[in-house]
């Protein structure tokens, strides 16, 4: 079960650590700090149930608007 | 003997049937001499029945094409006839490493544990493979190849399938009971029928250059990614037969393919990896791209799609020839039983449902490895930069770096011919896993033990008396290192019903021959109930 409840002892200190991270970056530096942020914590949590509610609650509410570069293929 | 299987012609030969007033009726008719026809005419010639073999050609594979063939392939191959040939001639290997820029991330061993007669893999260019399977087929007098002989058109009723044949003396019609469509990736029997095979493609483009040259580079696969002699692409190396060596370069979409073709541009690229004063000849140069796409069934009435007609993926991984291999095989038994009465027609509906699943696993895998290597999308690059990043010394990264899923065989976990499990048992070999092999004392293998039909293997110390089912029995002091029993989590007295593809469909651990006799009516669509499935 993903935890949305409080459970980071000093929120403002977190969040201060975390935008820091991004202060002196570019957005394509910013991606992939997120991108290795991202899959250490994944690694770190493990559950994959708890991974996909994670991944579905991040994606809520945006409308999708893009698309990928796959190609339908028939022969 | 070195034989150039490349350059080999075979002869158009005029045949009786194409006098005859009408068509020539053959039990079964294989399309296409690739590796997957031939395999299937070998399999079905092995099970005593006569084939008809048509190619449109009279050359084997120009070109290496797949070079990669896989222990589960390998195996087939033996019990073909022709898998020490492949051995000795092919270049072992077990061994894959992954570089990202300059440094080594990554390396998997295939076969980590000692104990198999077959490596993982050998490296061989598909023309041998050809060469070896057609070199068995025409030693077996039941097989008749007829070469420049082009199937056009293909219809069916319910008692059988007509072809129109196009040969250099013009066109002729034959009949068969059954058609095995192996016919390659365009399949002009599947456009003949109306039929598609569907998927997706992907946008990037590669070249891959076969050079011949001294190197001592190990026999082990090597992948890049962003190396520094090819900047912000992957490049594969791996080794070959008769000192070729396969590079395979990404070169991404826009590519000219065409351009990128030309010796002028190729040979940079090579040096570029090997050095600037490397002495190489290019052996073979093609530029690919690649859809992972399948037919929606396999099974169309008295038609059945094997290999590429049937399916296809990308090159990393290796899945196409192997799994086209594994096809035939699936197939081969099937038929050959429906041809001589002893199963009913719809036992070839789970030659659809096991192969079909086979596909989809192979696709999925395919499709994954190659998300990794030509990201579709900003995100999904980010994302695999920082699983190589991290990889570097974070041990768990290293396991989602994905240079391509290497061949596997599918264990048919859902089909209608298993008989599920009453006992308890742990491992790998549960119904519809294909069989592992084991050492036996005296220097013998257990899968060579057994043989063309259905097996039942037996562990214990003498051999149980069973009706209509050839027994092997492994008896303690056989399996001397207790491999064999590790391997199928046996005790005295345990019993494993194995398919002629060497498939397991039942076990038990103590033998009952109703239940035996259930489970080999099962596995061959002879209970009433599995008419349905
Ligand atoms: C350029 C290239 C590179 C490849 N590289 C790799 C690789 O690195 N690794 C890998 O695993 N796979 C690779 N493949 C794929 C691999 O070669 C195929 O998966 C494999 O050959 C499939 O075997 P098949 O017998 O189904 O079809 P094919 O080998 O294509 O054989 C089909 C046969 O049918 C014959 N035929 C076609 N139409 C008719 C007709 N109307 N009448 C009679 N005969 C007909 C053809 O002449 C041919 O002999 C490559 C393929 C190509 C083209």
């Amino acid at each position: 079960m993903l935890n949305t409840k409080p459970n980071i002892a000093s929120p403002d200190d977190f969040y201060e650590a975390l935008i820091a991270l991004h202060g002196d970056l570019t957005p394509e530096q910013s991606r992939a700090v997120d991108a290795r942020l991202i899959l250490l914590l994944s690694n770190h949590i493990g559950d994959a149930a708890v991974l996909r509610q994670a991944m579905a609650r991040a994606r809520q509410g945006i409308e999708p608007a893009g698309h990928d570069t796959i190609l339908a293929a028939r022969a | 003997m070195h034989v150039d299987y490349q350059s080999l012609r075979f002869d158009y030969r005029r045949s009786p049937d194409q006098s005859a007033g009408s068509a020539a009726r053959h039990p079964v008719v294989v399309v296409g001499a690739g590796p997957v026809g031939l395999a299937a005419a070998i399999d079905l010639a092995q099970a005593g029945q006569r084939v008809l073999l048509l190619d449109d050609d009279r050359s084997l594979s120009s070109g290496s094409r797949a070079i990669c063939f896989a222990k589960r392939t390998l195996e087939i191959f033996d019990r073909l006839g022709c898998g020490e040939a492949m051995v000795e001639k092919g270049v072992t290997w077990n061994l894959g490493r992954v570089f990202h820029r300059a440094d080594p991330v990554y390396s998997f061993d295939l076969l980590p544990e000692g104990g198999h007669r077959r490596p993982a893999f050998i490296n061989l260019q598909q023309y041998y493979v050809e060469g070896f399977l057609l070199e068995r087929a025409q030693a077996l007098p039941n097989i008749e190849i007829r070469w420049q002989n082009k199937v056009t058109a293909v219809s069916q009723s319910a008692e059988a399938v007509t072809l129109t044949v196009e040969t250099p003396e013009g066109e002729y019609r034959l009949s068969a009971d059954y058609l095995v469509a192996a016919d390659g990736a365009r399949s002009p029997i599947r456009r003949a029928m109306g039929l598609e095979s569907k998927g997706r493609s992907f946008r990037d483009r590669f070249l891959i250059a076969d050079v011949r040259m001294k190197a001592d580079f190990p026999a082990e696969r090597w992948f890049w990614f962003d190396p520094p002699f090819h900047p912000n692409q992957s490049v594969l190396l791996h080794s070959q037969p008769d000192g070729v060596w396969r590079i395979d370069f990404q070169l991404g979409w826009d590519a000219d393919p065409v351009a990128e073709r030309a010796p002028e541009r190729v040979i940079p690229r090579v040096r570029a990896l090997l050095g600037h004063d490397a002495e190489f000849e290019l052996e073979w140069v093609s530029i690919y791209t690649f859809s992972c796409l399948r037919m929606e069934r396999f099974r169309h009435g008295r038609v059945l799609f094997a290999g590429d007609s049937a399916h296809g993926v990308s090159p990393f991984g290796a899945r196409g020839a192997n799994s086209g291999v594994q096809d035939a095989e699936n197939l081969a038994w099937k038929l050959a039983l429906v041809l001589r009465g002893e199963a009913p027609d719809a036992l070839l509906d789970s030659y659809d449902s096991e192969r079909v699943a086979a596909a989809d696993e192979n696709i999925l895998n395919s499709t994954r490895s190659t998300d990794f290597i030509t990201p579709k999308n900003e995100a999904s690059r980010a994302f695999r930069d920082a699983v190589l990043d991290l990889a570097k010394d974070c041990a768990f990264a290293r396991r989602l770096v994905n240079s391509g899923r290497l061949s596997l065989p599918s264990t048919y976990r859902n089909s209608p011919l298993n008989t599920p499990d009453e006992d308890a048992f742990e491992g790998a070999m549960l119904p519809g896993a294909p069989a592992l092999d084991a050492p036996l004392e005296g220097g013998g293998w257990l899968l060579d033990r057994l043989g063309r039909d259905f097996t039942l293997l037996h562990f214990g110390e003498a051999a149980p008396v069973v009706d209509g089912v050839r027994v092997v029995n492994v008896t303690p002091g056989e399996d001397a290192q207790g491999l064999a029993a590790r391997r199928y989590d046996a005790r005295p007295g345990t019993a494993y019903l194995i398919r002629p593809d060497q498939h397991v469909c039942a076990r038990w651990r103590r033998l009952n021959p109703a239940k035996l006799r259930a489970a080999v009516d099962r596995a061959t669509a002879r209970v009433p109930e599995m008419a349905a499935c």
